[in-house]
C-alpha cells in the first residue's frame, strides 16, 4: 500500500496514532460503563481531573510514573541489548529490601549521607536480582524470561518472609497483630519533600537516571557495546565485543533500576515503612510490568520514556479516581488499563507499517535525536529472545 | 529540536485534556447524609475479609444509619490504597474506613491532614494517637476456640487440619485460637496447621486440603479467601468444615458445620454516632461474642449433635460472661 | 520426619503434583505451539482467567462440566484469534502486547464474575474415572489412573501434540515458519495463516486450562489462576519448547509444590521459614535447568513480525 505522504503528514499520523489508540480504548471503555450503569462522560471527566485537574492529583500522578520510569528506563538498556527483562517485579522488592536493611542497621546519620547510601543499598539489591539471571544466561544458557520469572516469586517469598521475621517490626510482635511490616524506618532515610507535603526527589532521581542512561546508551563505550549487541549478536561478537558479559550487564543495570525504583517506594512512602500484604504484587503494584509498558510507550529512548510515564502513570492515577468517581468496581479499572496498553501498542506498529519506508539506516547506527526504536522496520531489526545459544564465545 | 517540540505538543495536549475535565467534572453534592467509604484489599465478593465489613455497611445504609457507601476493593497495593483514602478524605466523606492491616502506616501520614474527616482503620489495634483515628479489630480467636472445641467432638479421627493463608495478622489469630480450642477439647488430638503461603493460591489450597485429609483429617477450618479451594475437597471427601469471617454455609451446605461471621454492624454504628457528635477518633474496638460482633452462625441443613452444640454455646457463654 | 517416606504419603504426594500440574500443563502446551511458529504470547494467564470464568460460568447455568469445558474452550478460542490479530496482523510488541491481554482478563474476568454471579456459588466439578484395571495396580493405580477426564486427556495431549508438531505437514510448517519464515513463505507456506493457527490453538488450550481449574476446584474468584499462566509460559522455555519437556517441567512444578504442602501439613518445615520452603518450586525449576544440559535453542523467529519483503 503505497501512499504518496510528505513529512509533515508524516509526523503528524506519528503522533496521532498513539492519541486516537487510547481514544478507541476508552471508546470501549465508555462502553462497559454505560452497560454498569456508570456515565463514561462524567467517569471520564473524573478520570483527567483525577490525573491532571489540581495540584494534588498531579503530585499523584507524577509520584504514581516515578517508579514505572525508573523501572522504564532499565527496561531501555535491557531492550536495547535485546534482552527482555520482565524481572523488574523481582527487582525493585529485592531493592526495598536491601535499601530497608541498610535503613534499619546502619549507624545513625544525617540525611545527606544516610539516602544516598540507603539509595545505593537499593540500586544494589536490583542489581543483585538481575545479575542472577544474567549469569544463568551467560554461563548455564538458562533463558531469563524463564529465570526472571521465577526469580519474581523467590523475590516475594523473600519479602514475605523477612517482614513477618527478622525484619518485623517490634510493636507489632507487642501488639499481636503480626503485620508484615518493618518499623518506622530512620528519618534520616525519609526522601526529603520539595513541594506540598508529598512530593518527594524520587521524581528528580527518575528523571537524573533517565538522562544519564542516554549518555550511557549514546555517548559511553559500554552504551555502544549494549546497543551493538542489540542490533546483532553475530556483528558485534565479530567485532570483539564480549557479548555474554554485555548481556550479564544489561540484565544488572536494568535490575539496578528497577532496585533503586524499589527503594524509592519505600523511603518516598506515606508509611516509610516496607509494608506488603503477602501478595505478588502488594509491595511493587505491578510497576514491574508497568515499567514495560512505560518504556515502549516512550519508543523505547529514555527521555521519552519521561513523558510515557508521566501519561501512563495519570493513566493509573486517573483511572482510580475515575472507580471512586462513578463507583464501579476496580476490575473494570484493570481491564480498562489492559485495553488501553493492547490499543497503543498495536497502533504503534501498524503506524510503523504506515511509515516503514521513511526509515533507513538511521535506526541502525541508533541516532538518538531521530524517532525512537519502536517504529523501526522490524525486518532488520533482531528479534527479542535470544537464539545466540549454539555459540560459545564469551 | 523535535524533542522540544513533541513536549510542547504533548503538554498541550494534557493541559486541553485538565481543562476539559475541570468543566466536566461534576460537584460532589454533600447532603444530610452521612457518606462513608471503605477501602479494602480483596474483592467485596471474597466470602471472607472484605465482603464482612462490605455486608455491615450496607447493613447500616438498609437500616438508615448510613446514607452512601463507596467502596474501592482490589486495592492489595498499599500505595495505591493510600491514594484511595487520601482520594475520599478529599471527597468529603464523613468516615473513610481502611479495611486493610497493612494500611496503618500510610493512614498515620494521612489522618492529620484531613481533621475534619473520622477515619477507621481495622483489622488493628493502634490509634496512634490520633483524634480522628478509629481502630477495630476481631477476637477471631474466640470463635476460632469455640469452634476447635466442636471440631474435636466431631472428629472421630482425632485429626483436625487447618488450611491457613500467611501466618500473619487475623489470619494467625484465628488458627491459633482453633488449635487451642481443639486441644482443650482432645489434649491427644493430632492438628495440622497448613499455612500455603499465599492468599490467593485457591488451587494450592485446595491440595493443602487434600494433604491434610490424606494425613487423616476428618475435620477441618481455615481462614482467608483461598480456603474456597479446601472447602472444595472437603465437599467432596465428606470432611466436615468450619469457616470464618463470613458465613461459608453456601458453599458446602452438606459439610459446613458452622462460621464465625464477623458482625461489624454494631461497632461500624457507635462509631457513626461518635462522628455525628463530634468525636471523630481515639478509641479501639473489638468484636467479640460479648458484644454479639462475633456470632457463630450454624447451619441448619447439617445435623449436628445435641451435645457437641452445647460444648459450642458453652464456650461461647463463657466469652460472654467474662467479658 | 519419617512420617514422610511413606508410601501412602508418596502416592498422595504424586497424585496430588498431577493435579497441580494440569492447568500448567494445558496452557504450556498451547504456548508451545505458539512460540514454535515465532509468536510469544504474555497474555496466556488473560486467557486462562477468561476461559475459567466462562467455563464456571457455564456450569452454573448448565449444571453440565463439560459444557463449561465447552465454553471455556470457545471463550479462549476467541482470544487465541484476538491474540493473532494483534500478534500477527497488527504486529504489535510482542514482549508487551500480551501484558494487555492479561491485564484485560485479569480485570474482565472478575468483573463478569462480580456483576453476573456475586456471592460465590459452588458448581459441579468433573467427577473421578477410574480407568478399569489399571487403576486397581496396587499404588500406580492410586497415584496415576484414579483421576477426572480432563487429567487424562491433558496427559494424552503431550504425545499428540509431539506427533502434530513432528510428524505432520501442519507441524513440519510451524516449525519451518518458527525458524525461517522468509524461506517458509518463498516455498508457498502461508507464514501468517500458520501463526494464526497456532494462536488459535494456544488460545483454545489457554481457555480449557483455566476451565479446568475452575471446574476442578468448583468455584471461581479473582484472579483465580494466580499467575499460573506466567509460570507455564516459563515451562515452555524450560521444556525446550518440546510437548514431553513441558510436560516433565509441569510436573517437577507441581510435584515440588505438593512435597511442601506434605512437609507442612507434617509440620515438618518450622513455621518462620515456611516462606523459605514456598521459594522452593521456583528455585528448583532453575536448578534443574541448570544442571541438565542444553542441547536446543529458541525458534529463531520467535517474537519477530513477519513482513513479505516488497
Amino acid at each position: 500500500m503505497t501512499i504518496d505522504l510528505t513529512h509533515r503528514q508524516r509526523r503528524l499520523i506519528a503522533y496521532s496514532i498513539p492519541v486516537l489508540a487510547v481514544i478507541a480504548a476508552l471508546l470501549f471503555g465508555a462502553i462497559m460503563l454505560v452497560l454498569l450503569g456508570a456515565n463514561p462522560i462524567e467517569g471520564y471527566g473524573e478520570m483527567f481531573v483525577g490525573a491532571f485537574g489540581s495540584g494534588d492529583a498531579l503530585v499523584s500522578t507524577i509520584l504514581k510514573a516515578t517508579p514505572l520510569l525508573l523501572v522504564g528506563v532499565g527496561i531501555v538498556i535491557a531492550f536495547r541489548a535485546n534482552v527482555i527483562n520482565i524481572g523488574a517485579e523481582g527487582q525493585m522488592v529485592l531493592g526495598g529490601l536491601f535499601a530497608t536493611i541498610a535503613a534499619l542497621y546502619l549507624p545513625s546519620m544525617p540525611a545527606i549521607l544516610m539516602i544516598p547510601l540507603v539509595m545505593c543499598a537499593g540500586l544494589l539489591g536490583g542489581a543483585f536480582w538481575g545479575f542472577i539471571p544474567g549469569i544463568l544466561k551467560a554461563q548455564y544458557r538458562v533463558n531469563e524470561i524463564l529465570s526472571t520469572i521465577m526469580l519474581n516469586i523467590v523475590a516475594v517469598q523473600l519479602m514475605n518472609y523477612l517482614l513477618r521475621g527478622p525484619l518485623i517490626d517490634p510493636r507489632e510482635v507487642e501488639l499481636g497483630t503480626r503485620i508484615p511490616q518493618t518499623e518506622r524506618l530512620a528519618e534520616a532515610a525519609d526522601l526529603p519533600i520539595i513541594f506540598g507535603d508529598r512530593l518527594h526527589i524520587g521524581p528528580i532521581l527518575a528523571v537524573l537516571a533517565a538522562i544519564a542512561c542516554y549518555y550511557l546508551l549514546w555517548r559511553t563505550p559500554i552504551g555502544y557495546e549494549l546497543r551493538a549487541v542489540g542490533l546483532s549478536e553475530h556483528s558485534a561478537n565479530y567485532a570483539g565485543i564480549k557479548v555474554k558479559r554485555t548481556i550479564t550487564l544489561a540484565l544488572t543495570l536494568s535490575g539496578a533500576l528497577a532496585g533503586l525504583a524499589g527503594a524509592v517506594l519505600v523511603f518516598g512512602s506515606e508509611s516509610h515503612r516496607m509494608v506488603t500484604d503477602g501478595s505478588t504484587i502488594g509491595f511493587t503494584g505491578s510497576a514491574g510490568f508497568n515499567g514495560i509498558v512505560a518504556a515502549l510507550f516512550g519508543g523505547l529512548h529514555p527521555l521519552w520514556t519521561i513523558p510515557a510515564s508521566f501519561l501512563f502513570g495519570g493513566l493509573i492515577v486517573g483511572g482510580q479516581a475515575l472507580q471512586r468517581a462513578v463507583q464501579v468496581p476496580s476490575a473494570l479499572i484493570i481491564a480498562l488499563n489492559g485495553l488501553v496498553v493492547v490499543f497503543v501498542v498495536a497502533a504503534d506498529r501498524y503506524r510503523s507499517k504506515l511509515l516503514s519506508y521513511d526509515r533507513t539506516e538511521e535506526d541502525v547506527e541508533g541516532d538518538p535525536h531521530k524517532e525512537p526504536l519502536m517504529g523501526s522496520s522490524y525486518d532488520a531489526a533482531p528479534g527479542l529472545t535470544h537464539s545466540f545459544d549454539q555459540e560459545d564465545n564469551s | 529540536m523535535k524533542l522540544k517540540k513533541r513536549t510542547v505538543v504533548i503538554v498541550t495536549l494534557v493541559a486541553v485534556l485538565a481543562l476539559i475535565g475541570a468543566a466536566c467534572s461534576s460537584d460532589s453534592g454533600g447532603g444530610d447524609d452521612f457518606r462513608v467509604a471503605i477501602v479494602a484489599p480483596s474483592a467485596s465478593n471474597d466470602l471472607a475479609f472484605t465482603q464482612s465489613i462490605v455486608d455491615a455497611a450496607n447493613m447500616l445504609v438498609e437500616d438508615g444509619v448510613i446514607g452512601e457507601v463507596a467502596i474501592t476493593d482490589g486495592t492489595f497495593v498499599v500505595e495505591d490504597a493510600a491514594v484511595a483514602i487520601r482520594g475520599y478524605a478529599n471527597d468529603g466523606y464523613d468516615l473513610v474506613i481502611a479495611h486493610g492491616s497493612q494500611y496503618g502506616g500510610s493512614l498515620q501520614e494521612i489522618a492529620p491532614d484531613f481533621p475534619e474527616t473520622a477515619f477507621a482503620w481495622g483489622t488493628a489495634a493502634d490509634t496512634f494517637g490520633l483524634p480522628n483515628v478509629y481502630a477495630y479489630e476481631a477476637a477471631s480467636d474466640q470463635g476460632g476456640r469455640v469452634m476447635g472445641i466442636m471440631a474435636a467432638a466431631l472428629s472421630a479421627n482425632n485429626n483436625v487440619g487447618v488450611v491457613g493463608p500467611i501466618e500473619v495478622g487475623d489470619a494467625k489469630l484465628y488458627v491459633d485460637g482453633f488449635k487451642a480450642g481443639v486441644l482443650i477439647q482432645k489434649p491427644d488430638a493430632t492438628v495440622n496447621v497448613n499455612y500455603i503461603d499465599s492468599f490467593s493460591d485457591v488451587a494450592l489450597a485446595a491440595e493443602a486440603a487434600q494433604s491434610l485429609i490424606g494425613n487423616g483429617a476428618d475435620v477441618m477450618s481455615g481462614t482467608a479467601q483461598m480456603t474456597v479451594g479446601a472447602v472444595g475437597v472437603a465437599k467432596t471427601d465428606g470432611v466436615l468444615w468450619f469457616g470464618t469471617q463470613s458465613n461459608q454455609t453456601s458453599l458446602a451446605p452438606d459439610i459446613v458445620v458452622a462460621s464465625q461471621v464477623y458482625h461489624w454492624e454494631h461497632i461500624l454504628e457507635e462509631i457513626v454516632n461518635n462522628v455525628v457528635d463530634g468525636t471523630l477518633g481515639g478509641e479501639i474496638y473489638a468484636i467479640t461474642f460479648a458484644n454479639d460482633g462475633l456470632v457463630i452462625e450454624y447451619n441448619d441443613a447439617f445435623d449436628l449433635p445435641d451435645d457437641v452444640k452445647q460444648l459450642g454455646d458453652d464456650a461461647v457463654d463463657q466469652f460472654k460472661s467474662e467479658g | 520426619m519419617s512420617d514422610f517416606f511413606t508410601l501412602a504419603v508418596f502416592i498422595g504426594v504424586i497424585a496430588s503434583a498431577i493435579r497441580l500440574a494440569v492447568p500448567l500443563l494445558l496452557a504450556a502446551l498451547g504456548e508451545t505451539f505458539g512460540q514454535r511458529s515465532g509468536v510469544l504470547n504474555l497474555g496466556v494467564d488473560g486467557i486462562m482467567l477468561l476461559g475459567a470464568f466462562a467455563g464456571y460460568y457455564a456450569v452454573l447455568k448448565t449444571g453440565s462440566p463439560w459444557a463449561g469445558l465447552a465454553a471455556a474452550g470457545i471463550v479462549g478460542l476467541v482470544f487465541g484469534v484476538i491474540s493473532a490479530v494483534i500478534a500477527v496482523t497488527l504486529q504489535a510488541e510482542q514482549g508487551i502486547s500480551g501484558i494487555g491481554i492479561y491485564l484485560f482478563g485479569l480485570g474482565m474476568s472478575d468483573l463478569l464474575f462480580q456483576k453476573l454471579v456475586g456471592t460465590p456459588i459452588p458448581i459441579e466439578t468433573f467427577p473421578v474415572v477410574e480407568i478399569p484395571l489399571l487403576s486397581s495396580i496396587p499404588w500406580i493405580g492410586e497415584m496415576f489412573f484414579q483421576h477426572s477426564i480432563p487429567v487424562y486427556l491433558a496427559f494424552l495431549a503431550v504425545p499428540l501434540a509431539t506427533f502434530v508438531i513432528n510428524r505432520t505437514t501442519f507441524g513440519m510448517n510451524i516449525r519451518a515458519v518458527g525458524e525461517y519464515p522468509e524461506a517458509a513463505d518463498s516455498l508457498g507456506v502461508s507464514v501468517n495463516g500458520v501463526r494464526y493457527m497456532t494462536q488459535m490453538i494456544g488460545g483454545t488450550l489457554a481457555g480449557l486450562a483455566g476451565g479446568v481449574l475452575a471446574i476442578s476446584l468448583g468455584i471461581f474468584q479473582q484472579n483465580l489462576t494466580n499467575a499460573a499462566g506466567f509460570i507455564a509460559i516459563a515451562l515452555v522455555y524450560f521444556g525446550a519448547w518440546r510437548p514431553m519437556g513441558v510436560m516433565l517441567g509441569a510436573l517437577l512444578f507441581g510435584f515440588v509444590n505438593a512435597v511442601v504442602l506434605e512437609l507442612k501439613t507434617l509440620d515438618v518445615i518450622p513455621r518462620e521459614l515456611s516462606n523459605l520452603a514456598a521459594m522452593l518450586p521456583a528455585i528448583i525449576t532453575i536448578l534443574a535447568l541448570v544442571f541438565v544440559a542444553r542441547r536446543f535453542r529458541a525458534p529463531a523467529a520467535l517474537t519477530k513480525p513477519f513482513t513479505r519483503a516488497d
